[in-house]
């Protein structure tokens, strides 16, 4: 294991140390129990946006914390769901009185833990709405798995959410657009070469050198399948073919496109990625409005990418468009 | 033979025996998740049960209901994971059953345990062959009860609970997951034993042994009496 850190043990604290130093005018962090808040938290009013999970994944979910994004971001251990005291902590930090929205990405971790946060919430009479993000086609659906996994429509259902929270929507309107952004997403993921835990030390699994496994989760879980690797306007077309047909995308329609750096692909790359997307949706009449590219839902120093595509219309534009300002997403 | 009274004291000593084994079996359990899920169980209970055992060392109360409570919380925040909601919801619910008791008797052990295994199968919707914990901690808390219906003494009803945990533990090698991360490998997940479930059976095992232990003496000194009585 080659990484630039101290103890193993310290890489999620002293990260969260670093974000702290680094953005005191945007973001305030929380330690035992570990939780990242807006600098101007409690808003008054305001329903409070809320996530979290496992670290590795930066900038999920701390980066996206500040103004027109997340109230508060829990980091759990690496790939490792935070735990419902941590969630309740930061949750009553940032209620202004109005509830708060929690995203959560659908694994069972993750679930149970914000599920028994929420509990904790209703008790103290905080309202707790929920939106659950279940994007990765590559699990398909109703096979008797715990369900589709949790991956880039997060960023996207986050941006458009907190931007909603900040005009001043309700919790069961911010509710039914957090379900419209999750229905209307969809991802799938490649690795081309593993990640490192940083307490495990070896790689989450091991791929050849000519090899790449195709629909892999974020945290190395096996995908659909392991194919022989090949170029980069093949292997998008394999991604693009399997999120394409799933919701369906048809001609005409509109969407934002993420083409996001698993961590340890450079951006070089997922240009590449994102001009064969782009010819690939012309082609079938696809109108890509908006894009994203970039490292925003990582797994460590994994290499690959994830393509997400979302359906939007004026409504999800608008708020996509609308100013955010965090440490890793401004406009 | 006296009915065995769980307390405060019994509930310390089944946590404490509980922490031993997930110590000793830390790196069984971890290679067990390493095969269908993410290595980190036998860690995470670990971690868990150990600071259990450090808040019960400094626990005065002698409140059952509360003791469980804190047993219940403590794991939540510390074993992190899908376990750490599981095993505290576990011992939140005994918590409910037990409130406000000093002492559980035989029968009020075996409402708060299958309350907990209740709780377990609420929190996380698996059923039975979903390839989880519940695959051991149900048939543990079908024979507890039935054991006791039959009249057995409580530390003889537990050592079926544990046979029953073991036998459902060994049963979900040949099953395919569809709850947790393990869900996702479907028929890769064949072959293996759910780590859940074998934590889940140390749990029951534990607890056979400590009551098993605090009744040896009551036999022992039943025997004297016995004796006693022969030779007076």
């Amino acid at each position: 294991m080659k990484k630039l850190i101290n103890a193993p043990a310290d890489v999620v604290a002293e990260a969260m140390q670093g974000l702290a130093r680094a953005h005191p005018a945007l973001v305030r962090v929380h330690f035992a129990p570990l939780y990242v808040v807006r600098a101007d938290a409690p808003r008054p009013g305001k329903v409070a946006v809320l996530s979290g999970g496992g670290s590795g994944h930066e900038p999920l979910h701390s980066g996206f914390v500040g103004r027109g994004m997340l109230d508060a971001a829990c980091p759990g251990s690496v790939f490792t769901a935070p735990t419902p005291d941590q969630i309740y902590a930061a949750a009553r930090a940032v209620d202004g009185g109005a509830g708060v929205l929690f995203i959560v990405k659908n694994y069972t971790g993750d679930v149970l833990n914000f599920d028994l946060a929420a509990e904790l919430c209703q008790a103290e009479g905080i309202p707790v709405g929920r939106v659950l993000i279940q994007d990765d086609v590559a699990v398909r659906a109703q096979e008797g798995t715990a369900g589709r996994r949790g991956v880039g429509t997060t960023v996207l259902a986050e941006k458009i959410c907190g931007a909603a929270a900040e005009s001043g929507l309700s919790l069961p309107e911010l509710v039914e657009l957090g379900e419209k952004v999750s229905r209307q997403g969809r991802s799938m993921g490649v690795a081309v070469s593993p990640c490192v835990v940083p307490t495990v030390g070896r790689p989450t699994f091991l791929l050849g050198d000519t090899e790449m496994e195709l629909g892999v989760g974020i945290h190395g879980e096996p995908g659909r399948e392991r194919a022989a690797l090949r170029c980069a306007d093949a292997v998008t077309e394999m991604l693009a073919a399997h999120i394409l047909e799933d919701l369906p995308f048809r001609s005409g329609s509109q969407i934002l496109a993420l083409v996001n750096g698993m961590g340890g692909t450079p951006l070089l790359e997922l240009y590449i990625v994102y001009r064969s997307l782009a010819e690939l949706c012309d082609a079938r009449g696809i109108v890509v409005c908006r894009n994203l590219i970039g490292n925003y839902v990582t797994a460590l120093e994994m290499a690959g990418c994830s393509i997400t595509l979302l359906e939007v219309d004026a409504e999800l534009l608008h708020w996509w468009d609308a100013p955010v300002h965090t440490p890793a997403l401004r406009w | 033979m006296k009915p065995t009274r769980i307390d405060r004291v019994l509930l310390t000593e089944w946590i404490v025996n509980c922490a031993q084994k997930m110590k000793v079996h830390r790196d069984w359990l971890t290679a067990l998740d390493a095969a269908i899920g993410d290595a980190d169980h036998g860690v995470n209970m670990e971690r868990g049960f150990d600071e259990v055992g450090a808040r019960l060392a400094g626990y005065g109360g002698e409140e059952c209901g509360a003791l469980c409570k804190l047993v219940g919380m403590t794991l939540l925040a510390k074993v992190g994971g899908a376990s750490g909601p599981l095993y505290g919801t576990f011992f939140l619910r005994m918590g409910l059953v037990a409130a406000g008791k000093q002492q559980l008797t035989e029968s009020e052990f075996a409402a708060a345990f299958a309350g907990g295994v209740d709780g377990i199968r609420q929190r996380g919707s698996a059923r039975p062959g979903d390839k989880t914990m519940v695959d051991a901690l149900l048939p543990a808390a079908l024979a507890l009860q039935q054991a006791l219906d039959n009249y057995h003494p409580l530390c003889a009803a537990l050592r079926s609970a544990a046979a029953a945990a073991e036998t459902g533990m060994l049963a979900t090698i040949s099953m395919q997951a569809s709850k947790g991360r393990a869900s996702y490998l479907g028929p890769r997940s064949v072959g293996h034993q759910d780590p859940g479930a074998t934590s889940a059976w140390l749990l029951v095992l534990s607890a056979a042994e400590v009551v098993c232990l605090a009744a040896a003496p009551g036999l022992l000194f039943q025997q004297d009496e016995q004796r006693e009585e022969a030779e007076g």
